[in-house]
């Protein structure tokens, strides 16, 4: 298929791409961008290792067409988890992630920094239902998800003190 | 055993912020100038031969590279020495649907997506076998030649004197429970990247590097050298980042062959990918079980005998299936105290994918099995199950009927711990007081174990399993080279947390080059539970070595004996001369020591601040160097700071480096018997649990509300990994419990995907509760044993006593699905049978159902093609279908 010329604006840097028009956001992160931090692990929107934010909305990178998210006009603001950490700092909820056990093998940790980060901005103080309901399209074999939680509120607690960064 | 300064603390694993961030590198995130993509043509039929393969058009579509097919690499391999079944790819036939036919290398992935369907490949269909039962009757069409009746092994074993164990019983149980397939579904696809370098010598084709998401590249390394021809030391493997593995990257999966086979025949580099369906049909997870158990019971409870006979289903290949159906015999030992064991065990040969090690390996099933029929027992004696289980406990040090060697037990206080957390003694069988609605809930407890690991290793030998390098440079940088797996579990921050705490040193100076086998040495790999047992004592040796070569060192600076020399915090001083506690730092000490002569008395300045201003113009370790030297100079001390114990150290051995090695002790490496070989460890985990569920009895959906679960891990190295492993292993658990399993039509896997196979999200999965129990074991290093696989077992049983405790039926076969629940509560009621289970009762199921049970497809499934021997099932004799 010919390669088309778009235009993608990711991390607050805009990118002149030429790839092909069915080409799906991951690959063009992945390949194009190399930005390999979103990570494809069921190719069908299942389990949401791929998730990046479009506008601080969360959303599945593996079906989406790289071509339908164009800023032409600052609109389809992209983030990956390479744009999560803070003025060469973590995040708070990056490093609460490993103080607490939230990431094992760290496959799917990605996509949860990306939901969780949108959760936190939404919703600043979530109920532990909240942050159940909100985790459910991401999936992880290895934690049972309990230091997840513990993680996240740690990471409230820490933004909350104004203490984000690292030690 | 609060004294140690990185044992015990909970510390966040080295590697977390490369995979919050994103920047680690998982094997498909890898990159090579000029590599192009593989692709993978799957067999469309569950037995048949190859009359032919014709690639013809697809190697003609412009982009493709070359068309790999079995006879481009037809040696066999397998990951046991005694079964080397498999090929890179099928020659001459296939045996399951999803059996490797042919790969295709082309310039991107579309195009050899595109070039797979001009592939034509003719195909003579044989009978195909997807029930164990049947496929042992089998006389013909076998899957394999050298294995009669489709037998991969049987093995039959007698400790004690079973016979006898039966007529002392005062009462005894015995039924048939089955536990369906289940898969690790590792948040990782597999991937791997094969390509070569050049050899300067002949200028020809040369080493050979693989880099692939394994949790044994060692034995990645032993295989690629069988099936490529090639010496191993031309070839290396590296082990990237690793998204999960659960043992299902414990072995040599098709791909990490077929890619480096697809390498030397395209001339470039090759990665593949699998997509997640690819990743079922590898699979190699837990078969298919069905399991006749009978125990024997006294009136006071002491168990007399038990007598197994198991079968599993072992998919196309034998994988690990040899030792799986070991393990399931040689497990029944060594959590209680058992006089008499009778096991027979089947691993059988099926038209499925090959089912191999996956968490808790071979022991779950018959787990499940066990502690369910050990709660039946109770309820006919009238015994408490937790009291029954108390009455049987091993008194250590044991060794047990079949050769095991228990020494650290912490069961007694793993039961006592979700005992008086769960409140069993008040709310055990009293939950549904007064409750007259449909929902009722239940308690139930289970136990279980684990080795931490094999005490002999798949390629039989002498040699150490584990050996571990540390160097330290005069930067004062410790760095590890360690052949220990790191994926997910945590062994890299486990080897640095030993060696900073053998050294003394704080945790930031140590590095880990890991898993790497030109640069580290032989670690036989991630599974059987046995790194930090066996890689952590590796290290410890390593680090004690070194350590001993820096003390004696400093000894000798500092005017005393060796035994007294302190290291901890980075600080190295005399017994009793210790460093007041806020100088913990090593730059403060040497600092503080060399303030006097900057210190000015009349400005005040501070002396730390003066030292910085040097500091700041001449970095690291210049100026430490010119300290030392001071130092040095104005003779002995009383301390000094890690760095300069180093320098000294140096000085005096002309390198710093220590290696330590690890093998298990001839005592811990069981009997002489057949198949012996099998279940001794050098120490086993041990593990008690209480469910606490919710049935509802009008739509027979059980959820579990709480779990309490407790591990003995012999001492928690870091009780935050601890607490993840353990929760991981009985969340893991659950789902195998209530809702993980493989849908099969025609042997054909109907749920190959994450949302079909029901992997639990996190609304699905309860609350809970870890208590570690910290046994400290003789052996184990500071005491350590496994905990990442113990825990899985428990959590299948407890849940099967809570649905008795709730409802009062017993579940014989697992996951209990809404489906087998409410089967089971009609039948208990009498009431009219609905067909959602084959017409098959739960609590007394006879054979596997090739639709594992939940959905029946009569009718319904896909298309087969016409010759299909399922079509023809009532003429082609041992072939299942409808």
């Amino acid at each position: 298929m010919k390669k088309e010329l778009i235009e993608l604006r990711v991390n607050g840097r805009r990118h002149e791409l030429a790839v092909e028009p069915n080409k799906l956001l991951l690959d063009v992160l992945r390949e194009d961008l190399g930005l390999t931090g979103s990570k494809r692990g069921c190719d069908e929107s299942s389990c949401g290792a791929c998730t990046i934010q479009v506008d601080g909305v969360p959303m599945l990178s593996c079906t989406m067409i790289a071509a339908s998210y164009q800023s032409e006009h600052g609109e389809h603001e992209i983030t990956t988890v390479e744009g999560v950490a803070e003025r060469g700092a973590l995040a708070a909820i990056q490093k609460a992630y490993g103080e607490w056990g939230g990431a094992q093998c760290g496959y799917c940790t990605p996509g949860f920094m990306m939901t969780v980060k949108a959760l936190m901005e939404r919703n600043p103080e979530p109920t532990d239902e909240e942050i159940r309901h909100a985790l459910s399209g991401n999936l992880c074999r290895c934690t049972g998800y309990s230091q997840m939680y513990q993680a996240i509120k740690s990471a409230i607690e820490a933004e909350q003190k104004g203490m984000a960064a690292g030690r | 055993m609060s004294d140690f300064s990185v044992i015990g603390k909970p510390i966040s694993l080295i590697d977390a912020p490369s995979k919050t961030t994103g920047q680690g590198k998982y094997a498909d995130d890898l990159y090579m100038p000029g590599m192009l993509i593989g692709k993978i043509l799957h067999s469309p039929y569950p037995h048949a031969l190859i009359k032919s393969i014709d690639a013809s058009k697809a190697e003609a579509l412009e982009g493709v590279v070359a068309v790999v097919v079995g006879s481009d690499a037809p040696n066999k391999y397998g990951i046991l020495p005694v079964g080397h079944d498999e090929t890179a790819l099928a020659v001459e036939k296939v045996r399951y649907v999803g059996d490797n036919v042919a790969c295709v290398v082309a310039v991107s992935e579309s195009i050899a997506e595109q070039a797979l369907e001009l592939i034509d490949v003719e195909y003579e269909l044989l009978p195909a076998y997807f029930d164990p039962e049947d496929a042992m009757k089998a006389e013909s069409d076998l899957i394999h030649d050298h294995r009669p009746n489709n037998i991969e092994k049987d093995y039959h074993h007698v400790f004690g004197d079973p016979e006898r164990g039966f007529a002392e019983a005062d009462a005894f149980v015995e039924g048939r429970f089955i536990a369906n397939e289940v898969t690790h579904a590792a948040m990782e696809p597999h991937a791997t990247l094969a390509y070569f370098e050049f050899d300067p010598q002949t200028g020809n084709e040369g080493r050979l590097i693989v880099q692939s998401s394994t949790q044994v590249p060692y034995y990645l390394q032993h295989k690629l050298s069988i099936v490529l021809d090639m010496p191993m030391q031309q070839i290396r493997v590296i082990k990237p980042l690793v998204g999960g593995g659960f043992g299902g990257k414990s072995e040599i999966i098709p791909l990490e062959i077929i890619a480096a086979v697809a390498a030397r025949k395209a001339k470039a580099p090759v990665k593949i990918t699998y997509s997640r369906e690819e990743v079922f049909w590898a699979h190699r997870g837990r078969p298919r079980t069905i399991i006749d158990l009978k125990t024997g019971i006294k009136k006071d409870g002491a168990i007399t005998a038990v007598a197994a006979k198991v079968i599993q289903d072992g998919g196309a290949y034998c994988s690990y299936g040899v030792v799986t159906i070991l393990y399931s015999g040689a497990l029944l030992g060594a959590l209680y105290d058992i006089p008499n064991i009778k096991y027979d065990g089947f691993r059988v040969l099926t038209n499925k994918p090959a089912c191999g090690a996956m968490r808790g390996h071979g022991t779950v099933n018959v787990r499940f099995a066990f502690e369910s029929q050990l709660d039946e027992l109770a309820t006919k004696i009238g015994m408490d199950p937790a009291d029954v289980r108390r009455r049987n406990l091993l008194q250590p040090p044991a060794v047990t009927v079949n050769g095991l060697r228990v020494q650290s037990y912490g069961l007694p206080e793993c039961i006592e711990k979700v005992w008086s957390a769960s409140q069993w003694t008040q709310r055990k069988g009293k939950l549904n007081a007064g409750n007259t609605g449909p929902m009722k809930r239940g308690l139930g407890m289970a136990c279980s174990h684990y080795v931490s690991g094999a005490a002999n290793s798949i390629i039989r030998s002498d040699m150490p399993h584990s050996t571990v390098n540390i160097k330290i440079d005069r930067d004062g940088g410790v760095i590890i080279y360690t052949g220990a797996s790191d994926i997910g579990q945590g062994s890299d921050t486990m080897v640095a947390q030993i060696a900073a705490e053998v050294l003394g040193c704080k945790i930031r100076r140590v590095k880990v080059i890991a898993a790497d086998t030109d640069l580290t040495p032989i670690d036989i790999g991630s599974y059987s539970s046995r790194v930090t047992f066996m890689n952590g004592n590796a290290t410890l040796r390593a680090a004690q070595e070194i350590k001993n070569k820096i003390a004696s060192a400093a000894a000798r600076k500092m005017n005393c004996a060796v035994e007294e020399v302190n290291m901890r915090d980075d600080m190295v001083w005399r017994t009793g001369k210790k460093p007041s506690s806020n100088g913990a730092h090593a730059e403060d000490i040497l600092e503080l020591v060399d303030a006097p002569r900057a210190l000015s008395p009349e400005t005040g300045e501070s002396p730390l601040g003066t030292v910085r201003e040097v500091s700041g113009r001449v970095e690291g370790q210049i100026l430490r160097g010119s300290l030392q030297q001071k130092r040095k100079d104005e003779g002995p001390k009383d301390r000094m700071s890690f760095e300069e114990a180093v320098v000294t150290a140096i000085e005096v051995n002309g390198a710093l480096s220590g290696t330590g090695s690890y093998a298990p002790p001839t005592d811990a490496r069981g009997g002489k018997h057949k198949g012996g070989g099998v279940g001794p460890s050098p120490a086993y985990s041990y593990a008690a649990q209480v469910a606490e569920v919710e049935v509802d009895e009008e739509t027979g959906h059980v959820s579990v509300i709480k779990m309490w679960a407790a591990h003995d891990c012999g001492r928690a190295l870091n009780p935050v990994s601890v607490e993840g492993q353990v929760i991981g292993s009985v969340w893991m658990g659950l789902g195998q419990a209530l809702q993980e399993e493989f849908v099969w039509k025609d042997g054909l896997l109907m749920n190959a995907g994450m949302l079909e196979y029901k992997s639990p999200s996190s609304v699905e999965s309860p609350e809970i509760e870890c208590f570690i129990v910290e046994s400290v074991d003789p052996e184990g290093p500071f005491g350590a044993k496994e905990a990442s696989e113990g825990s899985l077992a428990a959590a299948i049983p407890a849940v099967a006593n809570a649905i008795y405790d709730a409802v009062g039926v017993r579940l014989r076969e697992c996951p209990f699905t809404p489906e087998r629940v409410l089967s089971a509560i009609r039948a208990k009621n009498g009431e009219k049978k609905i067909s959602m289970t084959g017409g098959v009762d739960p609590t007394n199921p006879h054979k596997l159902r090739e639709h594992g049970g939940a959905v029946v497809y009569k009718g319904k499934g896909p298309k087969r093609h016409e010759q299909d021997p399922s079509r023809k099932a009532a003429v082609v004799p041992g072939v299942t279908g409808d």
